[in-house]
């Protein structure tokens, strides 16, 4: 099972420090959720993780590597950038089977065991129905699957995926959230950059709350959400109950 | 499998077209040949004047068409897939602005008369000059918008020295061989040109043709492409240099040809599964065929003066640009 410890990760995007000092350990098996307010660090977290950024102290080490060559790097963690950015009107099938690029080598064709995982990753997100529309003229939710599916297509013992529910309604946020804790289940590392914080309690095994660039809190959602925290951090005053033996949170109004 | 035959298909097709293209360019010119004599020199005993036409004139100019085409249908796909912007075209980067300016410089100086090697190697020169420039300009960043800002700075300079040059030409005539220079043509090539232009382009397609699957990755953005193991930095490198030796050879032979690296990669495109990578190799051979069939086009259109290629290639490429951008309107 893959390991990804943090230690002491300082980072500056421009001359703008973001990140202070996190420091977090994880383990294969769980969804990891990492939450907090707009201009936290959530994204920077997960991009300086990834080496996407430089940092400027610290460091991540996955598996014990520091510095993971960024080809060996590609095929240990799969990540599902924010935004959805897609810039040519591809098929459905032709975009999930991006995924497979960390796998092949130079000038190979698609082996049969990329098609077989494309074609999982399709059955996965709920997007083999899809596979030839072209991805660019999707619903926005649609769409947001076929990302998905292109990051599930990776098959990586890590995955790392940033606002995944953006745009989603919500029985197909459910749906995702249940996908990520399948992929949970069969023993890969989850991680989730969330803003609902319903979906994280109910979802996630741990959470990574971080508040200007600083980790504030981390553990349990019902250890990490407390109305003191969210008045402290999110500035809010939020309803807290429980449905189906799950946490409900649902924000009221802004504490003054 | 179904895309793969469907690719062996088109590059099939347009190799066929290139072939086509290629034997037109041989077999028809200004100078009337009889087919019979023609064919003779092919068997090894035709006359010494069929034979100069044939093998010192019209072979070295289709094979410049093809090269050059196949270059700049390259470029013009490379760059699209790498700044994922579908108007960019060799002459973004500067390379081919720049290319120009040093064969203005060889004619306005007349250098150009000492040798007839002397105008393309300046050309090929300025290129690279250009490129040391936008390295210096565009610095570490991998942010396309950086690139082209430096790539607009550089061509704008090269542009303002061609502008200055026909500004100070000290007389009618030495503007207008600049400017008939710079309208683009194969006519009266040798075989020192492909010579000087060949080694230029393979190193251009090679270098061109090897990353396709990173511009396939670069549509999920910069961050996507590089988390799924690709350095950007080194692909950066291998098109600008691609750019600027290939597209700077080529310019250096045939003079600024525009629009084939602009429509080349939107014909194809349609025809493709349009990732990057695919459009690729065919713009490469598509590009070869349009190119050469264009030089066809200019020897037989009946004018006082031979038709130059670049102008040929924008009144062409206009029409076909305006179509594909109404079908294209659909899809975007």
């Amino acid at each position: 099972m893959v390991k990804i410890a943090i230690e002491g990760l300082h980072v500056s995007l421009g001359r703008k420090p973001v990140l202070h000092g996190v420091d977090a350990q994880m383990y294969g098996g769980v969804v990891i959720g990492v939450i907090g307010p707009n201009g936290a660090g959530k994204s920077t977290l997960v991009r300086a993780m990834l080496g996407l950024i430089p940092v400027t102290a610290g460091k991540v080490l996955i598996d014990g590597v520091a510095d993971m060559p960024r080809n060996r790097m590609a095929r240990t963690v799969a990540y599902l950038p924010q935004g959805q950015t897609l810039h040519w009107p591809l098929t459905v099938e032709r975009l999930v089977a991006l995924g497979r690029l960390p796998h092949l080598a130079p000038f190979s064709r698609i082996a049969d065991a990329d098609h077989d995982a494309i074609e999982r990753a399709m059955v996965m997100a709920d997007v083999a129905g899809l596979r030839d529309r072209i991805a660019t003229e999707l619903s926005g939710g649609e769409r947001a699957r076929v990302m998905l599916a292109r990051a599930l297509a990776v098959e990586a013992p890590a995955l790392v995926v940033d606002e995944p529910l953006a745009s989603l309604d919500p029985g197909h946020q459910l749906e995702v959230m249940e996908l990520l804790k399948a992929q949970a289940a069969r023993g890969a590392l989850v991680i989730a950059v969330l803003h609902d914080l319903t979906m994280a309690a109910r979802f996630c095994d741990r959470l990574i709350l971080l508040s200007q660039g600083r980790v504030a809190a981390e553990g349990s959602p019902s250890a990490v959400l407390t109305p003191d925290r969210l008045a402290r951090i999110y500035g809010i005053t939020a309803w807290f109950g429980t449905g189906e033996n799950a946490s409900v949170i649902v924000p009221l109004h802004r504490s003054s | 499998m179904r895309t793969f035959s469907a690719r062996s298909l088109l590059i099939g097709a347009l190799i066929l077209a290139c072939v086509v293209a290629a034997l037109l360019s041989i077999f028809v010119g200004s100078a009337p040949l009889p087919f019979a004599r023609m064919a003779d020199v092919f068997t090894g005993h035709g006359d010494p004047i069929a034979r100069t036409i044939l093998i010192e004139l019209r072979l070295p100019r289709a094979l410049l068409g093809l090269s050059v085409g196949a270059m700049l249908g390259t470029a013009g796909a490379a760059l699209q897939g790498y700044l994922r912007n579908p108007l960019a075209e060799p002459s973004v980067l500067g390379a081919s602005n720049a290319a120009a300016l040093g064969a203005v410089i060889a004619l306005y100086f007349g250098f150009a008369q000492w040798h007839p090697a002397i105008l393309p190697l300046m050309a090929i020169a300025f290129a690279i000059i250009a490129l040391v420039m936008l390295f210096a300009l565009a610095g570490h960043s991998e942010s396309p918008l950086t690139l082209i800002l430096a790539g607009i700075a550089v061509g704008t300079l090269a542009t303002a020295g061609v502008s200055l040059a026909l500004n100070l030409s000290p007389n009618p005539f030495a503007a207008m061989e600049i400017t008939t220079w710079l309208l683009g043509s194969l006519e009266d090539r040798s075989f020192s040109h492909v010579w000087i232009a060949l080694p230029c382009i393979a190193i251009g397609l090679i270098l061109l043709l090897w990353d396709g699957r990173a511009l396939d990755a670069l549509t999920l953005g910069e961050d996507g492409a590089r988390a799924m193991g690709f350095d950007l930095g080194r692909i950066r490198l291998r098109l600008l240099l691609g750019v600027a030796i290939g597209v700077g050879g080529a310019v250096a032979v045939s003079g600024a040809i525009g629009f084939v690296g602009l429509i080349v990669p939107h014909l194809i495109r349609p025809l493709t599964d349009r990732s990057p990578s695919a459009v690729l190799l065919p713009s490469a051979i598509a590009g070869a065929a349009l190119l050469t069939l264009a030089d066809v086009l200019v020897r037989i259109v009946p004018t006082s003066n031979e038709l130059k290629l670049g102008v040929v290639m924008a009144f062409l490429g206009v029409p076909v640009f305006l179509v594909h951008l109404m079908r294209e309107r659909r899809l975007w």
